[in-house]
């Protein structure tokens, strides 16, 4: 490597570093319109034109705000876990392909590094909430721990199947494939599907968010945390947020590839409407408790995304003819699973209505 | 669980204890729940109130009759006008006031739209505890165009002074009819709003169908009230079984759940909101015009002896006793709060939940610390 290239890759790093926060910022604004939107309000519109420097005001206002560190924390391990918790995802962004030029780093395994590292914000989640010295933020960081760490399994299964059919492990390689042939995502749609509710729990967001539930644990791991360093903990989240999205692009919507446009407006055009819908998933559904949480990844998902390794395995062998048959049985797999070990309640037999009327009031005092 | 409440270090405990309050959003104000916890089962409750205790009771001994509601509202601050009209049926009943009928009209429209209010309050709150913000914004945007009649009437938006003895304050504006009968369907429309956002969401049925059911023999046992009593299949109003005021001259349902779940409990108040819009309806009809507040004795002193009202306020039963004894200002008042008794229903009804339902368990009850610390 020539003194040149060193020179250029550090620049493309910086970029990647500065672009992150810069990202988080557009993305909180996005998110807060859009959940305005679906609620009937206006969402931040007072600073700025449009309310656009609302999250930079906001930004500002977290910089100067008092650091504080709860008599009770353990300070080494809470001082480290807002790095531990940020930093793995501008690592995720420098191999991520935007378009063929528009990538840091072309890694060979990008695909295993894309998925390995943001395991170690994990480790950050678990020393944030052991090291606030709450219990509220304890709770929260079981709870982030024992989801991240389930969902992680049909995560990684539902690229699996991607792999396969790519013969590579390589984003670049990945994307290539899809370039003139058809797009993953439609030859297999339940790993897509499986793909971003996993990325969705992984990052505890609605509707997989009682790790950070502000109703029962108050935001969990992040409880204790003020100013800046618990700005690293939002940034982690809407950066992950965007590499989900990324990823969800790259492995499965083709990503750069699409006719006439650029490269990276097509990237764009693919990667919005996931995220909008990651957001309008938290305008409109409730939390899962944690059982239904947990039941749901063992008893659902991975065995999906297992018997979708094995669609995947067809198709590279034997092409569309037996595929197709198989993608249908897996989507019905999918439905029938879903009905079956998901949504069981709890059935409490019905009574007859009591009549009236009823013993006298005085009782009731 | 002796030891969990105890108060013993459980650093080494199979447990954990948790604060659940008085500054958790999840307790509707700052009750303060102690739970022990094992992972994520609470093993036991014991639900500590008072931090907002304000001493309406005593207060309430040292003012006079017409001063009274402004203190009773702030009891239970969001369904002021039922509290207000619970206290004045009470002191009625010792004055021997009669009410005329257009006061009696006025009376019922305001509080059947303050239950409205209030419902909306707990769809809210439900929706929030179950971590979803939307539910929030819908009751609340249902809640303002209730709370801009009351401005128009009242002049206030939540505590309100309104309701008076032998009467109201004063009559409600010319265009008042009307008004009420313009935000009727935008609040039935609402409403529909309301049950498409929640009532058959997937995940809200899956959190709520089967949570914590109860019988009508437990319900009572505990002294629950209102709707969460009726959602377990027991008829019990007493707008309906008791009526006071003029509740006896309309028609309206009694909705009754099945298993006293909280999404049974949910219903009711849903449901009942459509019964009283079919009240105000029914009441806007029969309004006659005439004088809206009776005569009333010039010597205000409290009449010797004792009278106790008990009216169907949102929450539940709300039961005013006062004693006079000849003096300007009660010898006492209690209020009966339905709060009060659901809260010290928690401690049996939170018992071997999971903590993410412990705070829908306890939203479902719809409580409001204003009313239980008084």
């Amino acid at each position: 490597m020539s003194l040149p290239d060193v020179l250029i890759t550090i620049l493309k790093v910086l970029v990647i570093v500065l672009a992150a926060p810069l990202l988080a910022l557009v993305l909180v604004y996005v998110e807060r319109k859009t959940l305005g939107r679906i609620q009937r309000r206006m969402g931040p519109w007072h600073v700025g034109p449009m309310g656009l420097l609302q999250t930079l005001a906001d930004a500002v206002k977290l910089l100067t705000k008092e650091v504080l560190t709860p008599e009770r924390a353990e300070p080494w391990a809470y001082w480290i876990a807002p790095i531990v918790v940020f930093v793995p995802g501008i690592f995720v962004l420098v191999v991520i392909p935007f378009t063929p030029e528009l990538v840091v780093s072309r890694l060979d395994l990008s695909l295993l590094y894309v998925f390995a590292l943001p395991a170690v914000s994990v480790v950050g989640f678990i020393m944030a909430g052991w090291g606030s010295g709450s219990k509220y933020a304890l709770l929260g960081g079981i709870r982030l721990v024992a989801q991240a760490v389930s969902y992680e399994i049909p995560l990684l299964f539902s690229v699996l199947g991607v792999a396969i059919l790519a013969g590579s492990l390589s984003l670049i390689d990945i994307v290539n494939a899809q370039g003139d042939t058809v797009w993953y995502g439609v030859v297999q749609p339940v790993a897509f599907v499986i793909f971003i509710m996993a990325g969705l729990a992984e990052h505890s967001r609605t509707p997989f968010d009682m790790a950070v539930g502000e109703s029962e644990v108050m935001g969990g791991p992040t409880i204790e945390y003020s100013g800046i360093r618990w700005a690293m903990f939002m940034l982690a989240e809407y950066v992950n947020i965007f590499i989900l999205a990324s990823l969800g692009t790259i492995i499965f919507l083709g990503g750069w590839h699409g006719p006439v446009l650029p490269g990276w407006v097509w990237y764009l055009l693919k990667t919005t409407p996931i995220l909008l819908f990651v957001f309008w998933l938290r305008g409109t559904l409730p939390r899962l408790r944690v059982d239904q949480l947990m039941g749901f990844c063992w008893k659902v998902l991975i065995p999906l995304s297992l018997l979708n390794v094995v669609v995947a395995a067809t198709f590279k062998v034997y092409g569309w003819g037996p595929t197709v048959p198989m993608v249908i049985a897996s989507l019905l797999a999918a439905y029938w699973f879903y009905r079956r070990e998901w949504l069981r309640v709890v059935a409490v037999p019905a009574r007859d209505p009591v009549p009236v009327p009823v013993p006298a009031p005085a009782a009731a005092e | 669980m002796a030891e969990a409440t105890s108060g013993r270090s459980d650093q080494n405990a199979e447990f954990m204890e948790i604060n659940m309050g008085p500054q958790h959003p999840s307790t509707h104000g700052v009750c303060r729940l102690e739970l022990a916890v094992d992972g994520e089962v609470v093993l036991s409750c014991r639900p500590e109130i008072g931090y907002l205790h304000r001493g309406v009771e005593k207060i309430a001994e040292n003012l006079t009759v017409i001063q009274l509601p402004v203190i009773t509202d702030r009891a239970d601050y969001l369904s002021a006008l039922n509290t207000e009209l619970g206290v004045v049926l009470a002191a009625e009943q010792l004055y021997e006031v009669a009410v005329p009928e257009r006061g009696e009209y006025i009376r019922v429209i305001m509080a059947e739209l303050n239950r409205i209010a209030n419902h909306m309050m707990f769809y809210g709150a439900l929706g929030t505890d179950a971590g979803f913000s939307s539910p929030f914004i819908f009751g609340w945007w249902n809640r303002e165009i209730i709370h801009d009649v009351f401005e128009e009437v009242t002049g206030a938006r939540m505590l309100h002074n309104y309701i008076a003895l032998g009467g109201v304050k004063q009559d409600v504006p010319p265009n008042f009819k009307d008004s009420v009968k313009k935000i009727l369907p935008r609040l039935a429309d609402g409403l529909d709003r309301c049950h498409g956002l929640l009532t058959d969401n997937e995940i809200f049925v899956a959190r709520t169908k089967g949570l914590n059911p109860l019988t009508p023999e437990e319900a009572l046992r505990l002294g629950i009230t209102g709707p969460s009593l009726r959602a377990t299949g027991l008829a019990r109003d007493l707008r309906r079984l008791a009526p006071y005021s003029i509740y006896d001259r309309f028609e309206f349902e009694v909705p009754v759940g099945t298993v006293g779940d909280v999404h049974d409990r949910y219903m009711m108040r849903l449901l009942e909101m459509r019964e009283s819009l079919r009240i105000i309806e029914q009441a806007l009809e029969g309004m006659p015009d005439g004088e809206y507040r009776g005569e009333i004795p010039r010597r205000l002193r409290y009449p010797v002896g004792e009278a106790y009202s008990r009216t169907e306020s949102p929450r539940g039963e709300l039961g005013i006793y006062i004693v006079g004894n000849g003096q300007n200002t009660a010898h006492r008042v209690k209020i009966r709060a339905p709060a009060f008794v659901h809260v010290s229903a928690m401690e049996e009804l939170l018992k071997g939940t999971y903590i993410a339902d412990a705070v829908l368990i306890f939203a479902s009850m719809d409580i409001v610390l204003g009313e239980a610390d008084r």
